[in-house]
């Protein structure tokens, strides 16, 4: 993949060779890579999360979203396939779909001078084209067909949508690997999903802070409190974490083990006899058995920007863009299933609880971000550590282990070129 | 619609968001009765009728979770906010329930110093009167924007 990667940053400041164990801090910093970035990776022979297809139900449904730096509109045609092209007037460059969602849509129309592109980005019209009274006009060699917004290839999978600019991304099967797309099936496989909320949280960081964030097993015990203070601590779960051999997907999971859950129960009502703090209404937790494997946690990331997480009866998928090099937005799509009773659903508003902007389990991946950008503001010669676990990207059953974070950076760096 | 019921309610209001400003957080579920439903959206979520929140609690144990967890549990760096509360609508009044609607602006005071605006939206709120006295039994905050800086971490 090296052969069109733009490498200018890479001849400037070579990577540390001591493997996936260090990542200088400029690339969270530099403009250069910013900026190659959009390149090697948001054009590049990726795919990425565009929109759930639950979310576009019927011909001329549209939605509009970002892949990096560049805006893209998301349709359904008469066909009832999934388009995607970039959101960008052929003509001068303006957008062309101001609205970030809408119904009935037969064609998109430029605001600034009327062209005109059909539910595939095809353009289809021009205004005054002829001219006017045999007047002004397109001269004759002008050909529209040769001219339109940058369409994307699209993949679903699972009702989820993804696009690439690339014309040399792996179907998307092949890109996660077999275990990544069993593991995306077992959460969405089969059912209807229903959008419960959407909200975008900005984060003051670069987004790729996010992303190690996310792969990162062994922060989650320590930075958020929230089960550990309320004596939530599950000691009867096993858990590990997979990677996939390109290393830029990850799942982390944890599910009861069933092995020891009696001597946890035990000393679990011994700790809780001491505890100092209790849940006032625990029914926070009281969810119910969803999948029937005992997996209670499951986060999943696909390479770049993609999560899809399962946390008890909290499901959502979370799509980052970034907004420059040092802020991000999260969205994120809350779901329900079409079959949940008014009891699972309540269950799965009040979960909500834990993630977003106030969760609380999350609420401090939002500025953790923010304190390493801040941390490294003065420090661009010098590298991150990732050493907790070995130096390699590969699965395993401790979670105490950066394996995943390293397996991003090796994605990374393969589709950088550095 | 009685002047008296307005001004209790206006009060109501200014105590709120003062308990909330001092950094009293521990009576803030004080403020709720009966239901004690309190939701965080944005305009877009409640336009199209979606019904997840950022903060969900339907019971008075969840808001004083909710407050033992930003006392005890959740990291995030010391701020404060200052709540500008405009002057309520009433939207109805009948069978002793009063349905209101009161615009707002949130700054918000970081570590450093800075302040900015943080939110504005409305409150959808249910009063309850008892006794002649309007008692919150439902807030649902509605953030005009869809973005949240950073976290959002005491309650607007």
């Amino acid at each position: 993949m090296a052969e069109h990667a733009v490498s200018s940053d890479a001849q400037a400041h070579p990577w540390p060779t001591d493997g996936l164990t260090r990542v200088p801090y400029r690339v969270f910093q530099a403009d250069e890579a910013y900026q190659a970035e959009q390149h090697n990776i948001f054009h590049g022979p990726v795919w990425h999360y565009l929109a759930l297809e639950v979310e576009l139900p019927e011909p001329g449904d549209f939605r509009t979203t970002k892949i990096g730096e560049t805006p893209v509109i998301v349709t359904r045609d008469a066909d009832g396939e999934i388009y995607a092209f970039e959101n960008r007037c052929a003509h001068r460059g303006a957008l062309i779909c101001l609205d970030t969602h809408g119904k009935g849509k037969k064609d998109f129309s430029c605001v600034y001078h009327a062209w005109t592109y059909d539910r595939q980005g095809n353009l289809k019209g021009i205004a005054f084209k002829d001219g006017v009274k045999g007047k002004g006009g397109m001269p004759d060699t002008f050909r529209m067909e040769e001219h339109g917004p940058r369409k994307l290839r699209i993949a679903t999978l699972h009702g989820l949508i993804f696009g690439s600019f690339s014309e040399d991304v792996p179907p998307i099967d092949e890109y996660l690997g077999e275990e990544i797309v069993t593991r995306i099936e077992r959460v969405l496989g089969g059912r209807t999903p229903v959008v419960l909320g959407r909200f975008t949280q900005v984060l003051p960081n670069n987004w790729k802070l996010y992303m190690e964030n996310v792969k990162d097993s062994y922060h989650a015990s320590i930075l958020h409190l929230f089960f550990t203070t309320f004596e939530l601590n599950k000691l009867s779960q096993k858990g590990a974490i997979i990677v996939d051999e390109s290393g830029g997907h990850h799942v982390s999971y944890s599910a009861i083990d069933p092995d020891i859950q009696k001597d946890a129960e035990y000393s679990k009502q011994q700790l809780r006899s001491e505890s100092e703090y209790k849940l006032a209404d625990p029914s926070l937790l009281q969810g119910f058995d969803e999948y029937h494997d005992g997996v209670t946690l499951q986060i999943l990331s696909v390479f770049p920007t993609f999560v899809l997480q399962q946390i008890q009866n909290a499901i959502a998928v979370r799509q980052i863009v970034p907004r420059g090099i040092g802020k991000t937005d999260l969205n994120w799509t809350y779901l329900g299933f079409s079959d949940d009773t008014p009891e699972q659903r309540l269950t799965r508003l009040k979960q909500g609880n834990l993630v977003g902007p106030a969760g609380y389990i999350s609420m401090e991946d939002g500025c953790v971000g923010g304190f390493v950008q801040r941390g490294i503001a003065g420090a661009s010669d010098q590298e991150a550590v990732l050493e907790m676990g070995g130096s390699q990207a590969q699965s395993s059953e401790s979670r105490v282990t950066e394996a995943s974070v390293r397996g991003f950076w090796k994605a990374y760096r393969s589709n950088m070129g550095v | 619609m009685t002047d008296n019921v307005y001004q209790m309610i206006v009060r109501a209001q200014a105590e709120y968001a003062r308990s909330i400003d001092d950094d009293r957080l521990e009576e803030w579920p004080d403020h709720f009765y009966g239901r004690c439903v309190y939701k965080i959206t944005t305009a877009a979520n409640h336009r199209e009728g979606l019904e997840a929140a950022i903060i969900f609690a339907n019971s008075r144990g969840m808001l004083l979770d909710r407050v033992s967890a930003l006392r005890e549990a959740n990291i995030y760096e010391r701020q404060s906010y200052r709540h500008i509360i405009g002057q309520p609508c009433i939207l109805s009044e009948e069978n002793g329930e009063v349905r209101s609607e009161t615009p707002f602006l949130v700054a918000r005071i970081v570590q450093d110093g800075d302040t900015d605006v943080f939110a504005t939206g409305r409150y959808l709120d249910l009063y309850k009167l008892e006794d002649g006295q309007p008692k919150l039994n439902e807030r649902i905050v509605v953030c005009d924007s869809s973005r949240i800086d950073t976290l959002l971490a005491i309650p607007l």
